[in-house]
């Protein structure tokens, strides 16, 4: 595809999914108490979208990956919950 | 346009699914073994859910002309209990001749702990002894990445697997290039939120090529498309990809795989 039918196809997704994460943010700023490290893993991986960066998706992934790399001793839950604190 | 789904938790999904699935175009559908969405009891409630997998859903299956296989194992979610595990790693030899079954999966780790390692080593063991496909389930979210690579190492440390007879399912773009780089198969899973968009199922393999790599809805007991891989292929339309290489991704590349085990046979 050329940039400009990449846009024909993808733009109005993007442009909802843009204000959806923007709107997220704000409903995070207008309710009381404290956020969890996911918060803060959200906007570290919020600024993997600067710039000139050719792998965004995958920058995004590894800024809310586990980075270390010894198994756990034990398996106490059996969800994810999308981000590592860090 | 043909296609084959080749991981779907069908003792999950009703008939509806099956038709729908029959009408999209799907000519097989592969079932690993899974986790219930509760943890089963006893090594007999594994026994049952194998007889449902070799037995029953193939007939159901059937009756809107498909053809059904699956994968045996103890999933990684139910991998804490390693007494558990080992009875049950015991009894899958008895199944493996069954003529539907196609391997050992979906293996892997949940949260990446040292027994779901210990688990996932046994039924590599397993797979190596019998001489079987591989197919790997990689953590969710956060646990991707290190889950991945663990598996890897166990993977590459046993010289009787093959690599080219294992295939590593729900890569994202983090992770699908270590996966191929092993010259082992990469599966993507198009599932909501926690896995693969079809919109970037489709730049992966624009950037990554469509050579070792499958696409799949792991549809189960949760929010989830039994139709994905028909809509995926849809959308690779739309971008302009020719038809010969989208049904090179949703039909060839799996029977590719697939039919390197001798139970694998489409109908006529």
């Amino acid at each position: 595809m050329t940039r400009q039918q990449v846009l024909d196809l993808y733009f109005l997704d993007a442009r909802h999914k843009l204000i959806e994460l923007a709107a997220f943010l704000d409903r995070v700023d207008r309710a009381e108490g404290q956020a969890d490290f996911r918060l803060k893993a959200f906007r570290a991986a919020l600024t993997s979208l600067d710039g000139k960066n050719k792998n965004r998706a995958k920058s995004v992934l590894l800024a809310f990956s586990d980075p270390t790399a010894k198994p756990v001793a034990k398996a106490t839950v059996k969800g994810a919950c999308g981000a590592f604190p860090k | 346009m043909r296609y084959i789904e080749p991981h779907a938790h069908m003792v999950s999904r009703t008939t509806d699914d099956y038709e729908r699935m029959a009408l999209a175009g799907c000519e097989a559908v592969c079932e690993p073994a899974f986790w219930a969405g509760f943890d089963r009891s006893s090594a007999a409630g594994f026994h049952d859910y194998f007889c449902q997998l070799t037995e029953h859903e193939p007939k159901r299956a059937a009756k809107f002309g498909l053809k059904h296989f699956c994968w045996l194992c103890i999933n990684s979610k139910e991998a804490e209990d390693v007494k558990l595990a080992a009875e049950v790693i015991a009894m899958i030899p008895q199944f493996i001749g069954r003529e539907n079954v196609l391997g050992i999966g979906e293996i892997g780790l949940n949260k990446n702990s040292r027994n779901e390692l210990r688990v996932l080593e046994m039924q590599v063991e397993l797979a190596a002894k019998y001489d079987q496909l591989i197919l790997v389930h990689t953590p969710h979210l956060e646990d991707k990445l290190k889950g991945t690579k663990l598996i890897l190492d166990v993977l590459k440390n046993d010289r009787r697997i093959r690599p080219e007879h294992v295939i590593i399912d729900h890569v994202e773009e983090h992770t699908v290039e270590m996966v191929l780089d092993c010259g082992m198969w990469a599966g993507m899973t198009l599932y909501p939120e926690t896995k693969c968009t079809p919109a970037r199922a489709i730049d992966i393999l624009e950037t990554y090529g469509s050579e070792n790599i499958w696409m799949n809805s792991a549809c189960d007991w949760g929010v989830s498309d039994p139709l994905a891989v028909p809509k995926t292929a849809l959308e690779m339309k739309k971008r302009g990809h020719r038809t010969h290489a989208i049904e090179k991704v949703i039909f060839a590349n799996p029977r590719q795989f697939l039919s390197q085990s001798t139970h694998f046979k489409l109908g006529k």
